[in-house]
């Protein structure tokens, strides 16, 4: 069944205060999410006092201004710092996105950062992404075909290329995977709307051959039909993607082919 | 302990290649359910009131009768499709999950089937 309760030693409890240097007139709390799993202690909630008079506009400049100022023990990915990557995506106040194009003026009072929700943590903002990693995998997601390589390009015309619109611009960052109750409770089988939208992705190409067998491995009431079109992978996609259309655009070819 | 790869976990069993009938089904359903419950609402109301020899009266009429077991079948197989869905979301236990289906269509049909006797035997002066 559900579990309700949390896990043993889940419980988040209160962290360390930071306190903001002295003369700072411009401060702002951020409360972030902290787990060592070597202290065999319970994750807390740490709260740090930044000067926002010397800290960049989004949260990522934030984050990296205690990493580097305040704690340098404070664990999180990041990259490109302009949301190409998909490294630093985070629970930050209370919906998914990517903390390098998140503006802080767009949040209303403390900042509350948490890692991706119902992962398992590694440390700190770092969750385990094994899992949808290798569902990623799963979907085989390059191109397939067996005629034969022609001397230039697969050809598309512009409005075959024109389907993997809202496809292609996925960085896979799992916010959509990880905001779905469906994905919460069935991750272990559920592909997930970020999964799912890179399957559609080469469902859609024209240049792929394979179509029939990605539906083919898709048709289950697990791996598709836990989607109960929620709709939190959309709302929450720090690109403006409609992960909830690509999935539905999946179920259509399943009826369609019947 | 579990040693094997998260891919071999991820593929385990493979596709079940099925999903889409009853995905399609509980549409069908659905959408046959809007006018079915429109026209039982509107009925129950009109019935508000009559006595059991009017109402024998009124689900004797073949088209009443006809919709109305229509109603009842569209409405037992759409609720078991809804409920096999929230139990494949939650129950997690491979024993209580295949149960707690098995009892989910048992229920359905029960109820169902005897629904719809219940209109013929009526409908047909019983």
């Amino acid at each position: 069944m559900v579990e309700f309760a949390l896990p043993a030693n889940s419980k988040v409890v209160e962290g360390k205060t930071h306190k903001a240097p002295p003369g700072a007139k411009n401060v702002r709390v951020f409360k972030v999410y902290r787990y060592d799993p070597d202290d065999g202690g319970n994750p807390r909630l740490d709260s740090f006092e930044v000067d926002m008079d010397t800290c960049g506009p989004m949260v990522l400049d934030a984050l990296i201004k205690i990493k580097n100022e305040i704690d340098t023990t404070l664990t999180f990915r990041r990259s490109c710092r302009e949301g190409v990557c998909g490294s630093c995506a985070f629970n930050i106040d209370g919906t998914n996105t990517l903390a390098c194009i998140k503006p802080l003026d767009e949040i209303k009072g403390d900042v509350k950062i948490y890692p991706l929700p119902h992962m398992p943590v590694i440390k700190d903002l770092v969750a385990d992404l094994s899992v949808p990693y290798a569902q990623y995998t799963s979907i085989e997601p390059w191109l397939k075909a067996d005629t034969p390589p022609p001397t230039t390009e697969r050809l598309q015309s512009q409005e075959e290329r024109a389907k993997l619109d809202g496809l292609w611009e996925c960085v896979l960052c799992f916010c959509c995977q990880t905001s779905c109750p469906s994905y919460w409770w069935n991750g272990d089988r559920y592909l997930g709307p970020a999964v799912l939208l890179q399957a559609y992705r080469w469902i859609a190409d024209t240049r792929d051959e394979h179509t029939g067998e990605r539906l083919d491995d898709l048709e289950d009431p697990f791996k598709l039909y836990r989607c109960h079109t929620i709709m939190n992978c959309t709302s929450t996609c720090p690109k403006g993607l409609n992960p909830g259309k690509a999935i539905a655009e999946i179920k259509i070819s399943q009826a369609q082919r019947r | 302990m579990e040693m094997r790869s998260d891919l071999g976990r991820v593929r385990g069993l493979g596709s079940a290649k099925e999903g889409a009938a009853q995905w399609w089904a509980q549409r069908i359903t659905g959408v046959a359910l809007v006018p079915l419950c429109l026209w039982f609402v509107v009925s129950a109301i009109s019935l508000v009131g009559a006595d059991l020899a009017a109402f024998k009266t009124w689900l004797g009429a073949h088209g009443n009768a006809l919709l109305m077991v229509l109603f009842v079948i569209a409405l037992f197989h759409h609720a078991q499709l809804g409920v096999h869905e929230v139990i494949e979301d939650y129950v997690h236990g491979e024993k209580a999950k295949v149960a707690s289906l098995v009892a989910v269509k048992f229920v359905a049909a029960l109820f169902g089937a005897s629904c719809v006797l219940a209109i013929l035997r009526v409908s047909f002066g019983g």
